[in-house]
């Protein structure tokens, strides 16, 4: 099994692909770096030339003036205490917070790929993997040796597996290098909130906790690399029914864009939190956002594209072992 | 040496309402050189393809030295080496590279034998340059190269020569030639070339619509046709008289043609005596492709 998975690195790596997706990745990261660092230098020259540490002083101690009066409701007051937290931190620690330090900028990348930029780089090598050697004419060479079939196609399930863990690990790493260049490697303690969940519309902050930002971006990245599998594992299900690596693509694409446009439509389709493509936004209920469908929840998605997973796999290998090769 | 290699007995495929092959028998020995003879559509490709596991026989059974390609798939593959179609490698990888790539799916494989492969088909000099660079012969050599990386017992040669040059379909020739005799292995080559398959197989099926019409070995089949061609002035009268003695059809060209016969010297004498002049007479070995419009009652062959 370990020859085979060995075979199947070789020929990702071989056809160019993983250089491809991280190349892909340094342009893109760069691009986003850049759009935030203009972002930055605007805020930076409205404020002038006043030292932002100042600045930074006088807003602890207006709220914390505010804390100490009277006739603000405990809920209000949970949160400026929160964000005095915050802002102390920011100036024990010598940080702008005008000025994010890397790990904020991976911290929000992770959150806004998780939908469509880090599927998109997945499809690239899960689309082609069985198809391309349908279409090259040498999945004939690889039926006919003495190995059975659904061990084939394990070695390149595992094989595509390790692929995505690659990416995910180099995504992180390259959005932390590239943006740190630029704005500083510092800020992986920067607390973070996190914790909201929405009920009927209304923000309920009850169990919202401060944690620092290295354990938020380790969860985000969590649930990246889970989306980056379940993706994955449905690229390799079209990749097995379909002969065509653009028609599988297609496939995959045009139900990613659905689940984006979907997902600002639906909220009063029901049905619709069970199709996979709404369900991508992981890291949305980490910052709070409100799901497309009210009552989703973190586990009801994960749950989905679980359930979504399983029987992507299922098909995959029960058609491959049995079709018939022309 | 006359150990079965490969047995097929009552192979069927169906597609849909179609019956693409309709029962075919055939049994195979080591060190022989077994043709697969039909025009393009008669079914070789689906059947080959079934012999190699790829496609799943709607009923029969196939054996590859004994082990049945769909109960015992992992060995039988393993006594078997195959080309189906073209051969296509990986093209962004280099030769050696597809060779390493086949021999890692081959339990407990001796890489010396990857060494003694590769000079046996003559690639040692381009072996590390990528694939894409290479020409079909040298393809073709390499597609071999792989099929034999497993030591095989049998091996399976789907239109080995399609594509190549003279000077290639010769060298491919003499080394299926070779295989089969010097290494014993049992080689079926699949063609729709008549003239081919009659310079390198022992043996041939002859294959049209799904179902075998003739197995036989190749001189056999050749014998069983041979005629006799005489060139005589004048022709009727010559006609008149062979007719007396045996079947006579006038060709194209106002020749008479009779069946091989030990009589053709009295046939000789009574002609001459009659005044008949006999400029010349030949014996006519038919080719397959003659046997081939006979045997299938005029099926156009390519």
């Amino acid at each position: 099994m370990n020859k085979l998975i060995h075979n199947e690195m070789l020929k990702i790596i071989r056809k160019r692909k993983l250089i491809v997706v991280i190349a892909i990745m340094a342009v893109l990261i760069s691009l986003f770096t850049y759009a935030q660092f203009r972002e930055v230098q605007r805020q930076i020259e409205k404020l002038g030339d006043v030292d932002w540490r100042t600045t930074l002083q006088q807003q602890i101690v207006d709220t914390q003036n505010r804390l100490t009066s009277s006739g603000i409701s405990d809920e209000w007051k949970a949160q400026l205490q929160i964000r005095v937290q915050q802002q102390q931190y920011y100036l024990d620690n010598n940080i702008n917070p005008a000025e994010p330090g890397a790990p904020t900028f991976v911290r929000s990348f992770a959150q806004e790929s998780i939908t469509l930029f880090v599927p998109l780089l997945i499809m690239i090598v899960a689309a082609d993997i069985v198809s391309s050697e349908r279409s090259a004419g040498t999945v004939k060479l690889l039926l006919t040796r003495p190995v059975k079939r659904w061990k084939i196609l394990l070695s390149k399930y595992v094989a595509l597996l390790l692929s995505i863990s690659i990416i995910v690990v180099l995504m992180g790493l390259l959005a932390y290098v590239i943006s740190g260049v630029v704005f500083g490697f510092g800020g992986w303690k920067a607390p973070i909130l996190t914790g909201f969940t929405s009920i009927g519309g209304e923000l309920n902050t009850s169990h919202v906790q401060l944690i620092d930002q290295w354990q938020y971006i380790l969860m985000e990245f969590g649930l990246v690399w889970f989306v980056a599998i379940v993706v994955g594992t449905l690229s390799f299900m079209l990749s097995v029914l379909l002969k065509s690596t653009s028609a599988s693509m297609g496939v995959m694409l045009a139900a990613l864009i659905a689940g984006l446009i979907l997902s600002n439509l639906v909220s009063s389709w029901q049905s619709a939190k069970y199709l996979f493509m709404i369900n991508l936004d992981l890291t949305g209920y980490l910052a709070g956002s409100s799901p497309p469908v009210p009552g989703m929840t973190l586990l009801f998605s994960i749950g989905v594209l679980a359930v979504w997973a399983v029987i992507a796999l299922f098909v995959s290998f029960s058609v491959f072992v049995r079709q018939d090769v022309y | 040496m006359t150990e079965i290699t490969l047995s097929i007995k009552g192979l069927r495929k169906r597609i849909g309402k179609r019956e693409i092959i309709k029962g075919l028998d055939f049994e195979l020995k080591s060190g022989e050189v077994f043709g697969f003879l039909g025009p393009n559509g008669a079914g070789k490709t689906t059947t080959i393809r079934m012999l190699v596991g790829l496609i799943r026989p709607t009923a029969g059974s196939i054996h590859v030295c004994g082990y049945d390609v769909k109960r015992d798939f992992v060995k039988a593959m393993s006594h078997l080496g195959c080309i189906v179609e073209n051969p296509e490698l990986y093209p962004y990888l280099t030769g050696m590279e597809n060779l390493q790539h086949f021999s890692r799916m081959i339990p407990d494989f001796d890489s010396k034998h990857l060494e003694y492969v590769v000079k046996l088909v003559r690639l040692q000099d381009r072996i590390n340059d990528p694939v894409k660079t290479y020409s079909l012969g040298m393809r073709q050599r390499l597609g071999i190269a792989q099929a034999l990386l497993g030591r095989p017992k049998v091996l399976i040669l789907d239109e080995p020569t399609n594509g190549l040059d003279p000077m290639g379909i010769r060298e491919m020739r003499e080394f299926i030639r070779f295989l089969a005799e010097k290494e014993g292995l049992t080689v079926l080559v699949s063609s729709h070339l008549l003239s081919e398959i009659q310079l390198m197989c022992d043996r041939v099926a002859v294959i049209s619509k799904g179902r075998v019409i003739k197995v036989d070995t190749v001189s056999n089949l050749l014998n069983f046709q041979e005629q006799l061609v005489w060139k005589v002035t004048p022709v009727e009268k010559g006609r008149k008289l062979l007719q007396t003695a045996t079947s006579v059809i006038l060709d194209e060209e106002k020749q008479l043609v009779t069946p091989l016969s030990e009589n053709s010297s009295v046939w000789n004498r009574m002609l001459v005596e009659n005044g008949v002049e006999v400029h010349e007479i030949q014996r006519k070995v038919p080719t397959l492709e003659d046997l081939f419009l006979e045997l299938t009652g005029g099926e156009s062959v390519e």
